[in-house]
Protein backbone atom coordinates (compact mmCIF):
# COMPACT_ATOMS: atom_id res chain seq x y z
CA UNK A 1 0.00 0.00 0.00
CA UNK A 2 1.41 3.08 -0.85
CA UNK A 3 -0.10 6.88 -0.02
CA UNK A 4 1.12 9.79 -2.88
CA UNK A 5 -0.19 13.15 -2.08
CA UNK A 6 -0.18 15.94 -4.34
CA UNK A 7 0.49 19.75 -2.73
CA UNK A 8 -2.25 21.33 -4.69
CA UNK A 9 -2.22 24.95 -5.11
CA UNK A 10 -6.20 26.51 -5.90
CA UNK A 11 -7.08 29.87 -7.15
CA UNK A 12 -10.47 31.42 -8.12
CA UNK A 13 -9.92 29.91 -11.41
CA UNK A 14 -9.85 26.31 -9.92
CA UNK A 15 -6.78 24.03 -9.38
CA UNK A 16 -3.78 24.96 -10.92
CA UNK A 17 -2.19 23.02 -13.58
CA UNK A 18 0.74 21.75 -11.97
CA UNK A 19 -1.75 20.14 -9.52
CA UNK A 20 -3.39 18.43 -11.96
CA UNK A 21 -0.04 16.99 -14.11
CA UNK A 22 1.50 16.20 -10.82
CA UNK A 23 -1.73 13.76 -9.93
CA UNK A 24 -1.68 12.40 -13.11
CA UNK A 25 1.45 11.26 -12.22
CA UNK A 26 0.32 10.30 -8.45
CA UNK A 27 -1.93 7.85 -10.34
CA UNK A 28 0.75 5.92 -11.47
CA UNK A 29 2.94 5.91 -8.03
CA UNK A 30 0.03 5.38 -5.53
CA UNK A 31 -2.65 3.08 -4.57
CA UNK A 32 -3.67 5.12 -2.22
CA UNK A 33 -3.86 9.15 -4.03
CA UNK A 34 -4.80 12.86 -2.23
CA UNK A 35 -4.49 16.05 -2.50
CA UNK A 36 -3.81 18.77 -0.08
CA UNK A 37 -5.66 22.17 -0.67
CA UNK A 38 -5.26 24.82 1.15
CA UNK A 39 -6.55 28.50 0.74
CA UNK A 40 -9.91 30.13 -0.42
CA UNK A 41 -11.39 28.34 -3.56
CA UNK A 42 -10.06 24.77 -1.89
CA UNK A 43 -13.29 22.98 -1.38
CA UNK A 44 -14.46 24.12 -4.75
CA UNK A 45 -11.98 22.70 -6.51
CA UNK A 46 -12.20 18.95 -5.13
CA UNK A 47 -14.32 17.87 -7.79
CA UNK A 48 -11.59 18.84 -10.37
CA UNK A 49 -8.68 17.36 -8.49
CA UNK A 50 -10.84 14.42 -7.51
CA UNK A 51 -11.49 13.94 -11.71
CA UNK A 52 -7.54 13.99 -11.78
CA UNK A 53 -7.39 10.60 -9.78
CA UNK A 54 -7.37 12.05 -5.75
CA UNK A 55 -9.96 9.86 -4.00
CA UNK A 56 -9.31 12.15 -1.35
CA UNK A 57 -9.25 15.90 -1.00
CA UNK A 58 -7.66 17.81 2.58
CA UNK A 59 -9.28 21.17 2.04
CA UNK A 60 -9.39 23.92 3.81
CA UNK A 61 -10.62 27.56 2.72
CA UNK A 62 -9.57 29.85 5.17
CA UNK A 63 -8.38 33.15 4.09
CA UNK A 64 -5.34 32.66 6.50
CA UNK A 65 -4.33 29.88 4.57
CA UNK A 66 -3.72 32.64 1.47
CA UNK A 67 -2.37 35.45 3.28
CA UNK A 68 -0.66 34.47 5.98
CA UNK A 69 3.05 33.04 4.48
CA UNK A 70 3.66 29.50 4.64
CA UNK A 71 3.52 29.24 8.48
CA UNK A 72 -0.03 27.87 8.91
CA UNK A 73 -0.04 25.67 5.76
CA UNK A 74 3.14 23.86 7.07
CA UNK A 75 1.69 23.76 10.34
CA UNK A 76 -2.09 22.11 8.45
CA UNK A 77 0.26 19.88 6.31
CA UNK A 78 2.16 18.59 9.02
CA UNK A 79 -0.68 17.52 10.98
CA UNK A 80 -2.05 15.54 8.42
CA UNK A 81 1.39 14.04 7.88
CA UNK A 82 1.14 12.97 11.11
CA UNK A 83 -2.19 11.62 11.02
CA UNK A 84 -1.73 9.32 7.79
CA UNK A 85 1.61 9.31 7.22
CA UNK A 86 1.59 9.25 3.28
CA UNK A 87 5.37 7.92 1.51
CA UNK A 88 5.27 10.29 -1.26
CA UNK A 89 4.77 14.26 -1.05
CA UNK A 90 4.65 15.99 -4.66
CA UNK A 91 4.76 19.71 -4.99
CA UNK A 92 4.50 22.10 -7.72
CA UNK A 93 8.33 24.19 -7.57
CA UNK A 94 6.27 27.37 -6.82
CA UNK A 95 7.49 29.85 -4.41
CA UNK A 96 4.97 29.56 -2.01
CA UNK A 97 5.29 25.92 -2.35
CA UNK A 98 9.06 25.76 -2.17
CA UNK A 99 8.51 27.81 1.41
CA UNK A 100 6.30 25.04 2.36
CA UNK A 101 8.18 22.53 1.58
CA UNK A 102 11.20 23.55 3.65
CA UNK A 103 9.41 23.86 6.93
CA UNK A 104 7.54 20.82 6.46
CA UNK A 105 11.13 19.16 6.01
CA UNK A 106 12.18 21.00 9.38
CA UNK A 107 9.14 18.99 11.13
CA UNK A 108 9.60 15.56 9.86
CA UNK A 109 13.45 15.48 8.91
CA UNK A 110 12.68 13.98 5.69
CA UNK A 111 14.21 13.92 2.53
CA UNK A 112 13.87 17.03 0.03
CA UNK A 113 14.75 16.92 -3.61
CA UNK A 114 13.89 20.04 -5.55
CA UNK A 115 14.08 20.48 -9.38
CA UNK A 116 12.64 17.01 -10.11
CA UNK A 117 11.66 16.15 -13.17
CA UNK A 118 10.64 12.84 -13.12
CA UNK A 119 9.52 10.67 -10.47
CA UNK A 120 10.37 6.79 -11.19
CA UNK A 121 9.26 5.54 -8.03
CA UNK A 122 8.11 6.24 -4.73
CA UNK A 123 11.56 6.93 -2.80
CA UNK A 124 12.87 7.93 -6.54
CA UNK A 125 13.13 11.18 -8.08
CA UNK A 126 15.23 12.45 -11.44
CA UNK A 127 17.17 15.90 -12.01
CA UNK A 128 19.06 17.29 -14.41
CA UNK A 129 22.63 18.76 -13.94
CA UNK A 130 25.14 20.91 -16.57
CA UNK A 131 22.62 22.50 -18.79
CA UNK A 132 20.17 19.60 -18.90
CA UNK A 133 22.98 17.30 -20.48
CA UNK A 134 22.83 14.68 -17.41
CA UNK A 135 19.88 12.92 -16.05
CA UNK A 136 20.49 11.94 -11.83
CA UNK A 137 18.82 9.67 -9.85
CA UNK A 138 18.28 10.56 -6.50
CA UNK A 139 17.08 8.12 -3.86
CA UNK A 140 14.96 9.22 -0.82
CA UNK A 141 15.37 7.80 2.29
CA UNK A 142 14.86 8.43 5.83
CA UNK A 143 11.47 8.92 7.43
CA UNK A 144 8.18 9.48 5.71
CA UNK A 145 7.32 11.44 3.22
CA UNK A 146 9.26 11.54 0.72
CA UNK A 147 9.37 15.58 -0.44
CA UNK A 148 9.80 15.88 -3.80
CA UNK A 149 9.30 19.52 -5.39
CA UNK A 150 8.92 18.35 -9.50
CA UNK A 151 9.32 21.36 -12.71
CA UNK A 152 6.28 22.41 -14.02
CA UNK A 153 5.01 20.46 -16.81
CA UNK A 154 7.39 17.61 -15.90
CA UNK A 155 3.94 15.73 -16.98
CA UNK A 156 0.66 15.89 -18.99
CA UNK A 157 -2.32 16.19 -16.92
CA UNK A 158 -5.05 13.98 -17.96
CA UNK A 159 -8.28 12.98 -15.92
CA UNK A 160 -8.90 9.51 -14.70
CA UNK A 161 -11.05 6.70 -16.15
CA UNK A 162 -14.34 6.11 -15.07
CA UNK A 163 -15.94 7.99 -12.30
CA UNK A 164 -14.21 9.10 -9.04
CA UNK A 165 -15.43 8.91 -5.73
CA UNK A 166 -13.85 12.36 -3.64
CA UNK A 167 -13.70 12.39 -0.21
CA UNK A 168 -13.49 16.28 0.50
CA UNK A 169 -11.83 16.50 4.37
CA UNK A 170 -12.35 20.23 5.98
CA UNK A 171 -9.02 21.42 7.17
CA UNK A 172 -9.21 24.63 9.35
CA UNK A 173 -6.91 26.75 9.51
CA UNK A 174 -4.36 26.60 12.63
CA UNK A 175 -4.30 28.92 16.16
CA UNK A 176 -1.83 31.96 14.91
CA UNK A 177 1.95 32.37 14.95
CA UNK A 178 4.47 35.39 14.28
CA UNK A 179 4.23 35.07 10.41
CA UNK A 180 4.81 37.03 7.74
CA UNK A 181 1.35 38.07 6.14
CA UNK A 182 0.96 39.55 2.33
CA UNK A 183 -0.69 42.89 2.92
CA UNK A 184 -0.63 44.27 -0.49
CA UNK A 185 -0.86 42.44 -4.15
CA UNK A 186 0.45 43.92 -7.05
CA UNK A 187 -0.24 42.44 -10.80
CA UNK A 188 1.77 43.27 -13.86
CA UNK A 189 -0.31 43.38 -17.07
CA UNK A 190 1.11 41.81 -20.04
CA UNK A 191 -0.25 42.37 -23.79
CA UNK A 192 -0.80 38.96 -25.32
CA UNK A 193 -0.75 35.38 -24.61
CA UNK A 194 0.83 34.24 -21.34
CA UNK A 195 4.49 32.94 -21.38
CA UNK A 196 3.41 29.35 -20.39
CA UNK A 197 0.69 29.34 -23.37
CA UNK A 198 1.97 30.68 -25.76
CA UNK A 199 2.71 28.94 -29.50
CA UNK A 200 5.68 31.18 -29.67
CA UNK A 201 8.31 32.81 -27.04
CA UNK A 202 10.67 35.30 -27.76
CA UNK A 203 12.78 36.20 -25.13
CA UNK A 204 15.93 38.65 -24.93
CA UNK A 205 19.18 38.53 -23.55
CA UNK A 206 22.33 41.14 -22.96
CA UNK A 207 22.89 41.10 -27.00
CA UNK A 208 20.15 43.12 -27.28
CA UNK A 209 22.44 45.63 -26.04
CA UNK A 210 19.95 48.09 -24.62
CA UNK A 211 16.47 48.07 -22.72
CA UNK A 212 14.79 49.69 -25.17
CA UNK A 213 15.51 47.14 -27.98
CA UNK A 214 13.00 44.96 -26.10
CA UNK A 215 10.39 46.64 -28.56
CA UNK A 216 11.65 44.76 -31.45
CA UNK A 217 10.68 41.77 -30.07
CA UNK A 218 6.77 42.82 -28.64
CA UNK A 219 6.40 44.12 -32.24
CA UNK A 220 7.71 40.38 -33.57
CA UNK A 221 5.83 38.86 -30.72
CA UNK A 222 2.58 41.05 -32.10
CA UNK A 223 3.24 40.50 -36.12
CA UNK A 224 3.34 36.34 -34.98
CA UNK A 225 0.34 36.39 -33.29
CA UNK A 226 0.36 33.74 -30.47
CA UNK A 227 3.56 34.72 -28.99
CA UNK A 228 5.14 35.88 -25.82
CA UNK A 229 8.02 37.89 -24.57
CA UNK A 230 10.52 36.29 -22.23
CA UNK A 231 13.88 37.16 -20.98
CA UNK A 232 16.99 35.69 -19.61
CA UNK A 233 17.72 36.19 -15.59
CA UNK A 234 20.79 38.64 -17.09
CA UNK A 235 18.54 41.06 -17.96
CA UNK A 236 16.06 41.10 -15.40
CA UNK A 237 18.29 41.04 -13.03
CA UNK A 238 19.52 44.06 -14.73
CA UNK A 239 15.78 45.97 -14.02
CA UNK A 240 15.42 46.02 -18.55
CA UNK A 241 12.12 44.18 -17.61
CA UNK A 242 9.71 42.94 -15.49
CA UNK A 243 10.68 39.65 -13.70
CA UNK A 244 7.72 38.23 -14.64
CA UNK A 245 9.37 37.89 -17.91
CA UNK A 246 11.81 36.12 -16.90
CA UNK A 247 12.44 32.04 -18.17
CA UNK A 248 14.68 29.61 -16.72
CA UNK A 249 15.25 27.91 -13.50
CA UNK A 250 14.12 30.79 -11.45
CA UNK A 251 11.68 32.03 -13.67
CA UNK A 252 9.28 30.28 -15.89
CA UNK A 253 8.75 27.16 -17.74
CA UNK A 254 7.91 27.22 -21.03
CA UNK A 255 7.38 24.38 -24.17
CA UNK A 256 6.35 26.60 -26.92
CA UNK A 257 6.24 25.30 -30.78
CA UNK A 258 8.68 27.48 -31.34
CA UNK A 259 11.13 29.13 -29.22
CA UNK A 260 13.50 32.25 -30.28
CA UNK A 261 16.42 33.18 -28.05
CA UNK A 262 17.93 36.66 -29.14
CA UNK A 263 21.10 37.80 -27.96
CA UNK A 264 20.94 34.85 -24.90
CA UNK A 265 24.03 33.12 -24.21
CA UNK A 266 22.50 29.95 -22.77
CA UNK A 267 23.38 29.73 -19.34
CA UNK A 268 22.06 26.56 -17.68
CA UNK A 269 20.15 28.87 -15.30
CA UNK A 270 17.81 29.48 -18.49
CA UNK A 271 18.26 26.55 -20.44
CA UNK A 272 16.32 24.39 -17.71
CA UNK A 273 13.67 26.93 -18.70
CA UNK A 274 13.31 26.11 -22.13
CA UNK A 275 14.36 23.09 -23.13
CA UNK A 276 11.51 21.49 -23.51
CA UNK A 277 10.76 23.61 -26.69
CA UNK A 278 10.09 21.90 -29.96
CA UNK A 279 12.52 23.80 -31.86
CA UNK A 280 14.75 26.40 -31.13
CA UNK A 281 15.91 29.35 -32.99
CA UNK A 282 18.94 31.53 -32.10
CA UNK A 283 20.67 34.63 -32.95
CA UNK A 284 23.93 35.67 -31.19
CA UNK A 285 26.76 37.05 -32.22
CA UNK A 286 29.35 34.40 -30.19
CA UNK A 287 29.56 31.55 -32.03
CA UNK A 288 30.46 29.68 -29.40
CA UNK A 289 27.57 30.18 -27.13
CA UNK A 290 26.25 27.34 -25.69
CA UNK A 291 22.40 28.29 -26.54
CA UNK A 292 23.81 27.05 -30.15
CA UNK A 293 23.59 23.21 -28.96
CA UNK A 294 20.09 23.22 -28.52
CA UNK A 295 19.25 25.10 -31.34
CA UNK A 296 17.68 23.31 -34.92
CA UNK A 297 18.25 26.75 -36.69
CA UNK A 298 21.50 28.87 -35.43
CA UNK A 299 21.65 32.56 -36.52
CA UNK A 300 25.28 34.00 -35.79
CA UNK A 301 25.23 37.71 -36.31
CA UNK A 302 23.75 41.12 -34.72
CA UNK A 303 20.62 40.34 -33.53
CA UNK A 304 19.86 44.03 -34.29
CA UNK A 305 20.14 43.21 -37.40
CA UNK A 306 18.52 40.37 -37.85
CA UNK A 307 15.34 41.25 -36.13
CA UNK A 308 14.27 44.13 -38.24
CA UNK A 309 14.12 42.13 -41.49
CA UNK A 310 12.80 39.06 -39.66
CA UNK A 311 9.94 41.59 -38.55
CA UNK A 312 9.12 42.57 -41.78
CA UNK A 313 9.25 39.19 -43.43
CA UNK A 314 6.75 38.24 -40.81
CA UNK A 315 4.28 41.30 -41.89
CA UNK A 316 4.70 40.59 -45.44
CA UNK A 317 3.74 37.24 -44.90
CA UNK A 318 1.07 37.64 -42.39
CA UNK A 319 -0.04 40.17 -43.88
CA UNK A 320 -0.29 41.71 -40.30
CA UNK B 1 20.22 46.10 14.92
CA UNK B 2 22.62 42.36 14.37
CA UNK B 3 22.13 40.71 11.50
CA UNK B 4 23.42 37.35 10.16
CA UNK B 5 23.65 36.37 6.53
CA UNK B 6 23.60 32.94 5.70
CA UNK B 7 26.26 32.58 2.92
CA UNK B 8 27.27 29.58 0.65
CA UNK B 9 30.73 29.01 -0.89
CA UNK B 10 30.42 27.50 -4.71
CA UNK B 11 32.97 26.20 -6.49
CA UNK B 12 34.44 28.93 -8.98
CA UNK B 13 32.76 28.91 -12.11
CA UNK B 14 36.20 29.15 -14.20
CA UNK B 15 37.71 26.14 -12.24
CA UNK B 16 37.50 22.37 -13.14
CA UNK B 17 35.14 20.46 -11.67
CA UNK B 18 35.10 16.29 -11.70
CA UNK B 19 32.21 14.09 -10.70
CA UNK B 20 33.26 11.01 -8.66
CA UNK B 21 32.58 7.83 -8.19
CA UNK B 22 30.90 8.52 -5.20
CA UNK B 23 28.75 11.22 -7.49
CA UNK B 24 30.26 14.04 -5.37
CA UNK B 25 32.01 16.85 -7.42
CA UNK B 26 35.57 17.55 -6.82
CA UNK B 27 36.12 21.00 -6.80
CA UNK B 28 39.46 22.32 -7.87
CA UNK B 29 40.57 25.27 -5.31
CA UNK B 30 39.02 27.49 -3.10
CA UNK B 31 35.59 28.57 -3.10
CA UNK B 32 34.55 31.92 -3.86
CA UNK B 33 31.17 33.89 -2.64
CA UNK B 34 28.08 32.54 -4.33
CA UNK B 35 27.16 35.87 -6.50
CA UNK B 36 23.52 35.14 -5.60
CA UNK B 37 24.25 35.75 -1.66
CA UNK B 38 25.84 39.00 -2.28
CA UNK B 39 23.06 40.95 -2.35
CA UNK B 40 21.60 39.62 1.10
CA UNK B 41 25.44 40.52 2.05
CA UNK B 42 24.78 44.29 0.86
CA UNK B 43 21.35 44.41 2.31
CA UNK B 44 22.70 43.62 5.91
CA UNK B 45 25.33 45.91 5.48
CA UNK B 46 23.58 48.70 4.42
CA UNK B 47 20.49 48.01 7.61
CA UNK B 48 23.30 47.51 10.12
CA UNK B 49 25.11 50.68 9.05
CA UNK B 50 21.69 52.75 9.67
CA UNK B 51 21.64 50.95 12.43
CA UNK B 52 25.00 50.95 14.08
CA UNK B 53 24.55 47.04 14.30
CA UNK B 54 26.81 44.19 13.67
CA UNK B 55 26.97 41.84 10.24
CA UNK B 56 28.10 38.16 11.10
CA UNK B 57 28.49 35.93 7.91
CA UNK B 58 27.74 31.85 8.60
CA UNK B 59 28.52 29.68 5.97
CA UNK B 60 29.02 25.68 6.18
CA UNK B 61 31.32 24.07 4.04
CA UNK B 62 34.94 22.62 3.06
CA UNK B 63 37.89 24.63 4.71
CA UNK B 64 37.86 26.28 1.22
CA UNK B 65 34.37 27.69 1.79
CA UNK B 66 36.90 30.57 4.27
CA UNK B 67 36.95 32.50 1.03
CA UNK B 68 33.51 32.85 0.53
CA UNK B 69 33.40 34.36 3.87
CA UNK B 70 36.25 36.40 3.64
CA UNK B 71 34.43 38.11 0.53
CA UNK B 72 31.70 39.25 2.29
CA UNK B 73 34.33 40.25 5.38
CA UNK B 74 36.04 42.44 3.08
CA UNK B 75 32.74 43.81 1.89
CA UNK B 76 32.62 44.71 5.45
CA UNK B 77 30.30 42.36 7.28
CA UNK B 78 32.16 42.43 11.60
CA UNK B 79 32.65 38.60 11.91
CA UNK B 80 32.59 35.29 9.99
CA UNK B 81 31.84 31.42 11.24
CA UNK B 82 32.23 28.72 8.99
CA UNK B 83 31.65 25.06 10.05
CA UNK B 84 33.28 22.57 8.85
CA UNK B 85 33.53 18.87 9.14
CA UNK B 86 34.33 15.26 7.59
CA UNK B 87 30.89 14.00 8.86
CA UNK B 88 29.56 17.17 6.70
CA UNK B 89 30.89 15.82 3.21
CA UNK B 90 27.98 15.10 0.78
CA UNK B 91 25.41 17.08 3.27
CA UNK B 92 21.83 17.45 2.15
CA UNK B 93 19.52 20.09 2.95
CA UNK B 94 18.27 19.00 5.83
CA UNK B 95 22.07 18.40 7.15
CA UNK B 96 22.56 22.41 6.02
CA UNK B 97 19.86 23.59 7.14
CA UNK B 98 20.17 22.06 10.91
CA UNK B 99 23.86 22.63 11.01
CA UNK B 100 23.01 26.50 10.06
CA UNK B 101 20.71 26.42 12.62
CA UNK B 102 22.52 25.37 15.17
CA UNK B 103 25.25 27.92 14.45
CA UNK B 104 22.61 30.93 14.19
CA UNK B 105 21.52 29.89 18.17
CA UNK B 106 25.21 31.05 19.06
CA UNK B 107 24.48 34.33 19.05
CA UNK B 108 21.90 36.90 19.01
CA UNK B 109 20.48 38.59 16.17
CA UNK B 110 17.39 40.73 15.24
CA UNK B 111 17.16 38.96 11.38
CA UNK B 112 18.93 36.57 9.35
CA UNK B 113 19.00 37.09 5.29
CA UNK B 114 19.80 34.47 2.94
CA UNK B 115 19.72 34.33 -0.86
CA UNK B 116 17.05 33.00 -2.41
CA UNK B 117 18.78 29.85 -3.55
CA UNK B 118 22.43 28.69 -4.23
CA UNK B 119 23.81 29.10 -8.05
CA UNK B 120 25.48 25.25 -7.83
CA UNK B 121 22.33 23.06 -6.14
CA UNK B 122 19.52 25.30 -6.46
CA UNK B 123 17.32 23.58 -4.05
CA UNK B 124 15.67 26.71 -2.12
CA UNK B 125 14.39 25.34 0.60
CA UNK B 126 17.27 25.89 3.22
CA UNK B 127 16.71 28.97 4.51
CA UNK B 128 12.79 28.11 5.26
CA UNK B 129 14.20 25.07 7.19
CA UNK B 130 16.46 27.00 9.09
CA UNK B 131 13.01 29.33 9.71
CA UNK B 132 10.92 26.46 11.09
CA UNK B 133 13.70 24.64 13.06
CA UNK B 134 14.35 28.10 14.71
CA UNK B 135 10.42 28.53 15.42
CA UNK B 136 10.69 32.08 13.07
CA UNK B 137 8.60 33.65 10.69
CA UNK B 138 9.84 33.90 7.14
CA UNK B 139 9.53 35.88 4.13
CA UNK B 140 10.97 34.71 0.53
CA UNK B 141 11.67 36.22 -2.80
CA UNK B 142 12.26 39.64 -1.41
CA UNK B 143 13.26 42.07 -4.86
CA UNK B 144 12.69 45.13 -1.77
CA UNK B 145 13.58 45.21 2.16
CA UNK B 146 13.34 47.68 4.46
CA UNK B 147 12.50 47.53 8.03
CA UNK B 148 9.78 50.20 9.55
CA UNK B 149 8.71 50.64 12.81
CA UNK B 150 10.72 47.17 13.94
CA UNK B 151 9.03 45.37 11.38
CA UNK B 152 10.19 44.13 8.16
CA UNK B 153 8.23 45.66 4.94
CA UNK B 154 8.89 43.53 1.62
CA UNK B 155 8.23 43.71 -1.75
CA UNK B 156 7.84 39.74 -2.40
CA UNK B 157 8.61 38.76 -5.65
CA UNK B 158 5.20 36.40 -7.41
CA UNK B 159 4.92 34.90 -11.31
CA UNK B 160 2.98 37.70 -12.20
CA UNK B 161 3.79 40.59 -10.36
CA UNK B 162 4.86 41.56 -6.36
CA UNK B 163 3.28 41.75 -3.12
CA UNK B 164 3.51 43.71 -0.14
CA UNK B 165 4.70 41.37 2.69
CA UNK B 166 5.30 42.23 6.71
CA UNK B 167 6.64 40.54 8.69
CA UNK B 168 7.60 40.82 12.45
CA UNK B 169 10.84 40.65 13.66
CA UNK B 170 13.38 38.04 14.19
CA UNK B 171 12.56 36.47 10.90
CA UNK B 172 14.35 34.91 8.61
CA UNK B 173 14.25 37.10 4.67
CA UNK B 174 15.40 35.75 1.50
CA UNK B 175 16.44 38.26 -1.08
CA UNK B 176 16.71 37.75 -4.96
CA UNK B 177 19.46 38.66 -7.44
CA UNK B 178 18.90 42.01 -8.17
CA UNK B 179 17.32 43.37 -4.55
CA UNK B 180 20.42 45.42 -4.05
CA UNK B 181 23.84 46.61 -5.58
CA UNK B 182 26.58 44.87 -4.18
CA UNK B 183 29.40 46.91 -3.65
CA UNK B 184 32.71 46.32 -4.58
CA UNK B 185 35.23 45.26 -1.61
CA UNK B 186 37.68 48.35 -1.23
CA UNK B 187 41.67 47.60 -1.12
CA UNK B 188 41.26 48.82 2.93
CA UNK B 189 37.98 46.20 3.41
CA UNK B 190 40.12 43.68 1.76
CA UNK B 191 43.08 44.35 3.68
CA UNK B 192 40.78 45.34 6.80
CA UNK B 193 39.28 41.76 6.47
CA UNK B 194 42.41 40.18 7.34
CA UNK B 195 42.54 41.11 10.74
CA UNK B 196 37.97 40.66 11.49
CA UNK B 197 37.64 37.69 13.97
CA UNK B 198 36.62 34.55 11.80
CA UNK B 199 35.77 31.50 14.21
CA UNK B 200 35.85 28.01 12.83
CA UNK B 201 33.78 25.20 14.29
CA UNK B 202 33.29 21.67 14.26
CA UNK B 203 29.80 19.38 14.39
CA UNK B 204 30.56 19.19 18.07
CA UNK B 205 30.87 22.27 18.64
CA UNK B 206 27.21 22.73 17.84
CA UNK B 207 26.12 20.16 19.95
CA UNK B 208 25.51 17.83 16.65
CA UNK B 209 26.36 14.67 15.93
CA UNK B 210 26.87 12.69 12.59
CA UNK B 211 23.71 10.73 12.82
CA UNK B 212 21.90 14.31 13.30
CA UNK B 213 23.51 15.33 9.60
CA UNK B 214 23.48 11.85 8.16
CA UNK B 215 21.79 12.40 4.64
CA UNK B 216 18.61 11.27 3.52
CA UNK B 217 19.18 11.28 -0.14
CA UNK B 218 21.28 9.67 -2.39
CA UNK B 219 22.73 9.55 -6.28
CA UNK B 220 22.23 6.16 -7.28
CA UNK B 221 22.55 6.90 -11.20
CA UNK B 222 24.14 9.25 -13.34
CA UNK B 223 22.93 9.25 -17.48
CA UNK B 224 23.25 11.51 -20.16
CA UNK B 225 20.02 13.04 -21.38
CA UNK B 226 19.39 12.30 -24.78
CA UNK B 227 21.39 14.52 -27.49
CA UNK B 228 19.32 16.53 -29.51
CA UNK B 229 20.71 16.55 -32.96
CA UNK B 230 22.64 18.93 -34.09
CA UNK B 231 20.86 21.48 -36.22
CA UNK B 232 22.15 24.62 -38.62
CA UNK B 233 24.71 27.61 -37.23
CA UNK B 234 25.13 29.87 -40.06
CA UNK B 235 26.29 33.32 -40.24
CA UNK B 236 23.99 36.21 -40.85
CA UNK B 237 23.28 37.53 -44.38
CA UNK B 238 20.07 38.44 -46.53
CA UNK B 239 18.34 35.00 -46.17
CA UNK B 240 18.66 34.45 -42.27
CA UNK B 241 14.80 36.61 -41.68
CA UNK B 242 13.45 34.06 -44.57
CA UNK B 243 15.23 31.14 -43.03
CA UNK B 244 13.76 31.76 -39.44
CA UNK B 245 10.17 32.52 -41.41
CA UNK B 246 10.14 29.36 -42.83
CA UNK B 247 10.91 27.35 -39.75
CA UNK B 248 7.90 29.60 -37.89
CA UNK B 249 5.93 28.45 -40.84
CA UNK B 250 7.06 24.73 -40.96
CA UNK B 251 5.97 24.95 -37.24
CA UNK B 252 2.40 26.18 -38.12
CA UNK B 253 2.58 29.18 -36.07
CA UNK B 254 2.98 31.48 -38.80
Amino acid sequence: MSRVWVWAEVGPDGPSPAALELLTKARDLGDEVAAVALGPGATAAAAELGAHGASTVFAGDDEPFRDVLARPAAIALHGLIAEHVPDLLLFPSTYDARDVAGRVQAMTGSALMAGAVDVPAIDRARTQIAGGSLFVDVALEGPAPHLVLVRPKSFTAEPADGAVDVRTVEIAAPAEVPAARRVERHREAAAGPKLEEAKVVISGGRGLQDPANFRLLDELAAAIGDAAVGASRAVVDAGWIPYSHQVGQTGKTVKPEVYLAVGISGALQHVVGMKGAKRVVAINKDPDAPIFRLADLGIVGDALTVLPALIAEVRARTGS
Amino acid sequence: MDISVLVKSIPDPGGDTVLGDDFLVRRAGDGTLDPGDEFAVEAALQLAEASDGEVIVITMGPEGAAAAVRRALSMGAHRAVVVTDDALRGADALATARVLAAALRHGPFDLVLAGVESTDGYTGTVPMTVAELLDLPSATFAKRLEIVDGVARIQRQTEDGYDVVECPLPAVVTLTAGATEPRYPTLKGIMGAKQKPLETLGLSDLGLTAADVAPTQRVVGVEPAPEKAAGQVVPADDTSAARIADLLADAKVL
